[in-house]
């Protein structure tokens, strides 16, 4: 049995539908990533499968125990780190590590090895307030927390959220070591360029799944031609773009425009021509290969 | 176990850095002991009084030399000659009260039997001006029966005598009082406010999904101020016995079980509001406006209940303060047998019931 089994779950604050009938399955060390923009409903979903919350309706099961029944159960098996890092800033790091492994009936010294590899990175601060570390630093200290009890399944919502690229990228690649360990991880995450670490992702949008699908796969299914687009207006580019009836979309896309053209009508030089006369310099088109982001978005659209 | 005494250690860690929490703990008890036994009292010392003496005889004159020999009044000036240098001293703030006799005071009195004076007394501070005006003339009249010990067959004198505080002293009213604050403060306000803090900052969360029960979380957050608030209590009566001189008549036994009994009900008051409340501010004001403040005025420890109009007479039955400050001025002031604080002890026992099956029940497994 997969060790996260969810079935048509729904949620609604008020008459705010949060999650409207969200399924999939999880299985066997494998780092599943929930992928979507905020407020699409991620930390609702892992508050759901973490006990915390109850769902309207469907049903959910951890390691084969159900979310509301066997609620316990599930709190002995699985590490949680919720979207902000849920440390106690006035302890140190050496007194958080110590009480959540107390919390779980355990000791720093009897699982150091779970941890080691994490941990080792932050013990020489180990006297250091937990309130005074950097994101990162703060991350790998949530992450060790919720790791100290050797749980069979993590839930990680928005791990990389506020912290620096260079320890984001530190944290995918704890993540895989755990992975190896045989423990099953479910991440949330708002960057899209993540999404291409998971073994599987989940797009999410609006309380409810686009697709779900290795990240190969997602971006192999995309069956529209990307070109970037650049000129010497950006902004202005962006809206003329949206204008020109041979394309389909145009999204800014960090330093460039990204459009999905209709392949009929398209051509370039035309195109180039026509912004040309609109007062655009310096044009570059060019044919891209999509990212999970244009998947996103073209998804979104429908 | 081990999980319970390491969570109550981090609680302790909790309060010991952070210096607002230690300054409340540590300073508070004793400012407010200080305020409410020695500033903030009804008790009238030293005042300055004038006089305007249309007779000066030997009567008038015997009078004025009593009050001044007393140690409320102090008098200062020469006295008046008129009325409206009478009225001048007393608008610049001069004198706090002004006696007046009349012309031919002692000739009246002898011949009489009847004689005048006048006790002008600024009713825009009503409270002080009624107790001067009544001290004053308690020190007059004492002064005219000793002087004539029995002027007519038929007068009745009442003489007054207050019992268990004999000099009306103003601490006396405040250490029940202020024991009942400061336990309010400390464990309700402070409980709640820890309790919120966890869920406001999120670690609430991670709390909940371990294995930990709820029940301990709770036992967790509670003992440190159970403890503390113990201490306090000690210190405060320390204070109030050495140094402000205020007895304690009754059984320490029955003292200390009392005052545990109010520390349970305030935290459990604590745990209530944090069950309601989501953020520290808002645990914040609930404590202060509706724990707070009726604990403050419709306890009875500041004005008396019987004044009070009788919905907030109503009012003040659920307000755990009332039966606190009734019980422990019963026992320790007047060192009654506990069969006379029987009821109150079953009120605040049944209170703590109450409060702690709601809470209990409204303390969540999840988050909502």
């Amino acid at each position: 049995m997969n060790p996260i089994i969810a079935k048509d779950i729904k949620r609604s604050y008020g008459k705010v539908e949060a999650l409207k009938g969200i399924s999939f399955e999880v299985s066997k060390g494998e780092i599943f990533g929930i992928i979507g923009p905020d407020g699409a409903g991620k930390t609702t979903l892992f508050r759901i499968l973490s006990t915390l919350l109850l769902a309207d309706s469907g049903e959910a099961k951890i390691d084969g125990f159900d979310v509301i029944k066997d609620y316990k159960a599930i709190r002995q098996i699985v590490g949680y780190m919720p979207g902000r890092f849920s440390l106690y800033q006035d302890l140190s790091v050496e007194e958080n590590i110590n009480f959540f492994a107390k919390l779980f009936n355990t000791s720093l010294k009897e699982n150091y090895y779970l941890v080691e590899e994490i941990y080792r990175h932050i013990e020489p601060f180990k006297k250091r307030r937990a309130g005074a570390l950097s994101g990162g630093m703060k991350q790998k200290l949530a992450l060790s927390c919720a790791l100290i009890h050797k749980p069979s399944v993590l839930f990680l919502d928005e791990p990389t959220t506020g912290v620096d690229p260079v320890s984001r990228k530190e944290f995918w690649h704890m993540l895989k070591m755990l992975k190896a360990q045989g423990i099953t991880i479910l991440v949330s995450t708002p960057y899209m360029d993540e999404a291409s670490l998971c073994n599987r992702v989940a797009l999410i949008q609006e309380g409810s799944f686009l697709d779900i699908d290795t990240p190969e796969n997602i971006v192999n299914k995309f069956d529209q031609e990307i070109w970037s687009a650049n000129s010497n207006n950006m902004p202005k580019l962006l809206i003329d773009l949206r204008n020109l009836k041979e394309i389909k979309s145009a999204f800014a896309f960090g330093d460039t425009n990204h459009i999905t053209i209709d392949k009929e009508t398209f051509n370039k030089e035309i195109i180039e021509e026509k912004l040309k006369s609109l007062g655009h310099k310096d044009i570059i088109l060019k044919g891209i290969k999509p990212t999970i982001e244009d998947c996103f978005m073209e998804l979104a659209k429908k | 176990m081990k999980q319970l005494l390491s969570f109550i250690h981090k609680e302790f860690l909790h309060i010991f850095r952070d210096t607002w929490t230690m300054m409340i703990i540590i300073a508070l008890p004793i400012v407010m002991m200080i305020l409410f036994g020695y500033a903030v009292t009804t008790e009238i010392k030293n005042t300055n009084f004038g006089v305007l003496d249309y007779s000066k005889d030997d009567l008038s004159k015997g009078i004025v030399n009593k009050l001044k020999s007393s140690e409320y009044f102090i008098y200062e000036n020469d006295g008046y000659n008129n009325y409206q240098e009478a009225e001048e001293s007393f608008k610049n703030g001069d004198v706090g009260i002004i006696l007046v006799f009349e012309e031919n005071f002692y000739e009246n009195l002898t011949h009489t039997g009847k004689a005048n004076i006048q006790i002008l007394a600024d009713g825009s501070d009503p409270n002080t001006a009624r107790t001067l005006v009544t001290y004053a003339s308690s020190i007059i009249n004492i002064y005219l029966q000793e002087k004539n010990p029995s002027p007519t067959p038929y007068q009745i004198t009442p003489e007054i005598k207050f019992l268990y505080n004999p000099q009306l002293k103003g601490s006396y009213n405040s250490v029940p009082g202020v024991i009942g604050m400061i336990i309010m403060l400390i464990c309700a306000m402070m409980t709640a406010v820890s309790i919120t803090r966890e869920k406001e900052r999120g670690t609430m969360e991670v709390l909940l999904v371990s294995p930990i029960k709820p029940i301990y979380i709770i036992i967790a957050k509670l003992t440190p101020y159970f403890v503390i608030s113990v201490i306090n209590v000690i210190i405060i009566f320390i204070i109030s016995h050495f140094i402000m001189g205020v007895p304690i008549a009754g059984n320490m036994f029955w003292i200390t079980i009392l005052c545990i009994l109010y520390i349970i009900v305030s935290l459990a008051l604590g745990l209530l509001i944090s069950t309601i409340a989501h953020t520290q501010v808002i645990a914040l004001l609930i404590s202060g406006m509706v724990m707070m403040l009726p604990a403050v005025y419709l306890s009875g420890m500041m004005f008396p209940i019987e004044n009070m109009p009788w919905i907030l007479q109503f009012i003040s039955n659920i307000i755990p303060a009332r039966w606190f400050v009734a019980a422990i001025r019963k026992i320790m002031i007047m060192g009654v047998e506990v069969r006379y604080i029987v009821n109150e002890m079953v009120i605040l026992v049944t209170m703590i019931i109450v409060l702690v099956a709601i809470s209990l029940k409204k303390f969540k497994q999840r988050l909502e």
